[in-house]
């Protein structure tokens, strides 16, 4: 259970948090229209007859926007539903040229499901916490009104209208802000993942209404929430609860009540004001689009969304951890985003390639490599670093060599500058740049005879019991082959020669 | 010179094709005809240079040795409730005045591809919510028909009546009708010609106004039951750009007509003898019964127990499915707008609703927002959804014993213009029959069977299974071919 209380005049208060995620489908073309879905196009011009609600015009499933919304279904393990159907909710807005918007009230495509927020001990989430998802439903999105084009007019683009959304409910398990935060986050994850919505919040591809309540610490019914609208971040997401729940308390504190009302976000101040109250809300009429048979999905339908499903990110977590050997935080950070581990796991196939070895003997170095070197050489590098030189191949071949024991860890850096900077093969800036160890017997024995030679009265200390000072002669060695001495060589010559 | 507009659409396509005469010829016949009734006012816009380009096109193809459509040559007139690139498509309606689409319905597209040319856009009950062809914003429309001894315009049904009007008094051998809830065979009827509606889902409902959605089908209006296989055969097939359609491939229903009823069962519905039905209709049917009798088909009786809520459960989902429909027409985008001075968005809407639809739509788009409203929708939606369930499951009871039904297509014959106007529950009763059928998406045909003591034709329905559009127009063949109907109305206009 989460700690998160407000601490009210009359006692602690806990908060109730539901979220209804909006998610744009990922697909070329509209949910019941050919037209384009590309985001950032001039207004007005990915609008067909049908977005355009011309009469006559009729609304045709686009198979790929349903086989979405199932994969979807299937990565948060829900029941998917052989036979759902849409409805029209009717309302009269500029931006909605059907006067209604096709969605499933009655009959959703997927049914209950839940995911996994992973526990985090800083955001005050002791365990992991299942959240339950109530359904996932597929709906049109609505055009846009511009009120900055003229000085009494709106201006409407219907470039957005009919793009395919899920609506994405989860049930009323979260209590806290982090852990409202988290869920958002996971879903986002799972949802880029499977590749059905990019998840791009700031270009609204992913958007949340909030369900706050809050009622006092053990009581068990629930208190009248509000709905705040349209919020596109995790951040807004987080903050809205802190603000509407604080509100809530002071409000009921005082004796008043709460409104079961819409409110709206303002991101500038961090506050929710009332977009429209109960009283307000609009009589939707929803009734089965008659224009559109039900949906009914065939079995080989189904068994190909579940076969195209990828490993998922609580799937591919344990398996960094049990299988590559990966420490908890590295399985945690390589598996958050698709791009990461994307990369990770090109480049470990490419290393274990490179290298002839296992791709669980190359586990661990190359997570390193990947999570911490190479952001940490790019990053300090800034301008200067042209990442598409970095390519696995060239970074395998760094990982290569060190493994080999022919670079150091610094020389290791060292050559990913130079790759980053300058597009070069890492074997040839080794070679060309003396960014090597030398494993030359021969060169070490003879730097190490020397020492011996010069430090008599050491050697003496040493082999009188004074283990300390082997330190001392490794560091003197490598300073005399100026660092680029093999360390493991350069102790296995000394203990020989020390005895 | 031959009189083109006596021919239908066989002997047309027939001639053309054998070289009897030109499309040109008979275009021009049919354009002077048009422009000559203008009293009937079956026409909103009239495009007689459509019709004949469409002529020339058909005559130059004949010339050149290619192959000819199934309607080659033939002129027709289009309901105007199906959308025409480049020629203004209104419903009937003010809020639609004006409105060019730059876009062509499935249906009209197929017809033209057939070799039709277009005669004009009919007129028609707005937004085809109507039984007289009296809610028109472009007037009523007569009908060539009159009561003996009386120079009262007669109405021509609804809401096909500029379709059943021109074809009834030959200024178009055929035309295209929709039907929701009787609207092509009801004005059929009412005016003597044949008209079907096929199952739904056989025509495209593609750039077609839209009423309501899952009764709305389109179908041929002609003279005869062969006219109306060939039209139809043009007219059907699977289009993916309606959700609805039936993937199915369209019959050569015209080359598999035959009137031998022998084998055939035909149901006798008892729920169709309804009080206020009169003596003529009853009457007709029997005579119906007889003539199928002599084709051979052996008549039984059928029972369809819930006929009497079919009616009732229609006026709920056809205005429930309409309010919804007519939203798109805001002002927003097209048509009529409304923009009061210094008005918003909600007075904008208001304004342009109320000017730009007529009194009959409007009482529809409320009685269907009231059904459907929160805290009524399960008593009177969910009730009707659950009478349409009910009423399926009687044809389907009733054709496990019969092939096809008969059954009148009318309580009564046509009435006069304005006289039931401030009456619409007894406006509605004219669908009583033709409704069911509907709400069962099953196809329906009216073929003309006599006329009344006073001159006016009565029509016969014949009703069959889904997907037996042959079934219906065979048994249509077999009523046609012994009602010897070949009364014409005598011209007056």
């Amino acid at each position: 259970m989460t700690n998160y209380r407000i601490q009210g005049a009359t006692g602690e208060w806990e908060v109730v948090i539901g979220l209804e995620v909006h998610a744009q489908v990922t697909s070329n073309a509209k949910l019941f229209s050919g037209a384009s879905t590309a985001f950032g196009a001039e207004p007005n011009t990915q609008v067909s007859l049908v977005d355009a609600a011309m009469p006559g015009m009729l609304p045709v499933p686009n198979r790929e926007c349903i086989r979405q919304a199932v994969r979807t279904g299937m990565a948060i393990e829900a029941q998917i539903n052989k036979w759902s159907r849409f409805d029209r909710k009717n309302y009269f807005y500029a931006d909605l040229p059907q006067g209604y918007q096709i969605s499933q009230l009655y009959h959703p495509i997927v049914g209950e499901g839940s995911l996994t927020i992973d526990a985090d001990e800083k955001a005050g989430i002791p365990e992991d916490k299942v959240i339950g998802i109530e359904r996932i439903h597929v709906e049109q999105d609505a055009g846009k009104l511009m009120h900055d084009q003229h000085p009494t007019m709106s201006y409407v683009d219907l470039n957005r209208t009919g793009v395919a959304l899920m609506e994405i409910v989860s049930k009323p398990d979260m209590t806290s802000p982090a852990e409202a935060g988290a869920y958002v986050r996971k879903l986002r994850s799972i949802l880029r993942y499977v590749g059905s919505c990019d998840g791009n919040m700031e270009e609204g591809s992913m958007r949340a209404d909030v369900n706050v309540s809050v009622r006092k610490v053990g009581d068990t019914e629930l208190g009248t929430r509000t709905e705040t609208k349209n919020v596109n971040s995790v951040r807004f997401v987080m903050q809205v609860i802190e603000f509407e729940a604080n509100r809530q308390v002071d409000v009921l504190e005082e004796g008043g009540s709460i409104d079961q009302e819409t409110r709206l976000f303002d991101p500038g101040t961090g506050t929710t004001r009332t977009m429209r109250s109960k009283e307000d809300a609009h009589d939707y009429r929803y009734f089965p689009d008659p224009d559109l048979l039900p949906l009914e999905l065939e079995d080989d339908f189904i068994e190909e969304c579940k076969a195209s499903l990828p490993e998922l990110p609580d799937a591919k977590r344990a398996r960094y951890e049990n299988e590559l050997g990966l420490t908890p935080y590295n399985a945690r950070e390589l598996t958050a985003e698709v791009e990461t581990f994307a990369r990770f796991e090109t480049l470990l196939a490419e290393t274990a390639n490179a290298l002839g070895k296992d791709e669980k003997k190359v586990a661990t170095p190359v997570a390193n490599w990947a999570l911490s070197v190479a952001p940490g050489v790019i990053k300090s590098l800034g301008d200067e670093a042209d990442a598409s030189h970095a390519t696995a191949a060239r970074q395998a071949a760094i990982l290569k060599m060190q493994d080999a024991g022919e670079i150091s860890g610094g020389q290791a850096k060292e050559i990913f500058e130079i790759v980053l900077k300058e597009g070069r093969e890492p074997d040839e800036i080794a070679d060309t740049e003396g960014l090597k160890q030398v494993s030359d017997t021969g060169a070490i024995e003879a730097a190490i005879d020397a020492i011996i030679a010069a430090n008599g009265d050491k050697v003496e200390e040493y082999r009188g019991g004074k283990d300390k000072l082997f330190g001392f002669f490794v560091g003197q060695t490598m300073k005399a082959m100026q660092g680029k001495a093999n360390p493991a060589v350069v102790n296995q010559i000394l203990k020989g020669k020390l005895g | 010179m031959t009189d083109f507009t006596q021919l239908g659409v066989r002997e047309i396509r027939d001639g053309v094709a054998a070289g009897d005469f030109s499309a040109r010829e008979v275009a021009e016949g049919f354009n002077a005809a048009v422009e000559a009734a203008s009293a009937l006012n079956a026409f909103i816009v009239a495009t007689p240079e459509k019709a004949l380009e469409a002529a020339d096109a058909v005559d130059a193809a004949r010339a050149a040795g290619e192959t000819l459509g199934s309607m080659a040559g033939v002129p027709i007139g289009m309901k105007d409730l199906f959308a025409t690139d480049g020629v203004q498509t209104t419903a009937a309606s003010h809020i639609l005045e004006g409105f060019t689409p730059r876009y062509e319905s499935t249906v009209s597209a197929k017809l033209w591809e057939a070799g039709c040319g277009m005669l004009g856009k009919l007129n028609l009950d707005q937004f085809a919510m109507g039984s007289s062809n009296e809610t028109s914003y472009f007037g009523n429309v007569a009908s060539p028909w009159r009561k003996e001894g009386s120079n009262a315009a007669m109405s021509p049904g609804g809401s096909s009546g500029g379709s059943s009007s021109a074809v009834a008094a030959r200024i178009a051998p055929a035309a295209t009708g929709t039907d929701t809830g009787g609207s092509i065979r009801q004005p059929a009827a009412f005016t003597g010609i044949c008209g079907i509606k096929p199952t739904y889902g056989r025509c495209s409902r593609w750039g077609v106004v839209a009423f309501a959605s899952s009764l709305d089908q389109a179908g041929p209006m002609a003279r005869s039951v062969e006219d109306c296989a060939i039209m139809l055969g043009a007219m059907a097939g699977f289009d993916p750009k309606d959700a609805t359609s039936l993937d199915a491939p369209v019959p050569d229903w015209f080359g598999n007509l035959d009137a031998d009823m022998r084998g055939k069962k035909v149901g006798i519905p008892k729920e169709y003898r309804m009080d206020g039905t009169s003596q003529e209709i009853l009457d007709s049917w029997e005579r119906g019964k007889e003539w199928l009798r002599d084709a051979g088909a052996e008549i039984v009786d059928v029972s369809l127990p819930h006929t009497k809520y079919a009616l009732p459960a229609y006026y709920i989902v056809a205005p429930a499915e309409a309010s919804s429909n007519l939203a798109r027409y805001d002002g927003v985008r097209y048509g009529l707008r409304d923009l009061p001075e210094g008005s918003g968005l909600q007075d904008m809407y208001a304004a342009t609703r109320a000017e730009g639809f007529g009194d009959e739509v409007k009482r529809r788009v409320m009685l269907g927002t009231y059904v459907l409203s929160a805290g009524f929708y399960d008593a009177y939606y969910t009730q009707a959804m659950k009478v349409r369930t009910l009423v399926q499951r009687d044809f389907d009871a009733a054709f496990a014993q019969c092939d096809v039904i008969l059954a009148p297509t009318t309580p009564t014959a046509s009435f006069p213009l304005n006289s039931l106007n401030d009456d619409p529950l007894t406006m509605y009763l004219n669908d009583v029959f033709a409704v069911p059928a509907s709400l069962a998406g099953l196809p329906a045909m009216s073929v003309p069977a006599t006329v009344t003591g006073d001159g006016l034709p009565l029509g016969l329905q014949l009703v069959g299974k889904a997907m037996d559009e042959q079934g219906v127009l065979n048994a249509g063949l077999a009523i046609e071919q012994r009602a010897g109907f070949t009364v014409k109305p005598e011209k007056w206009w």
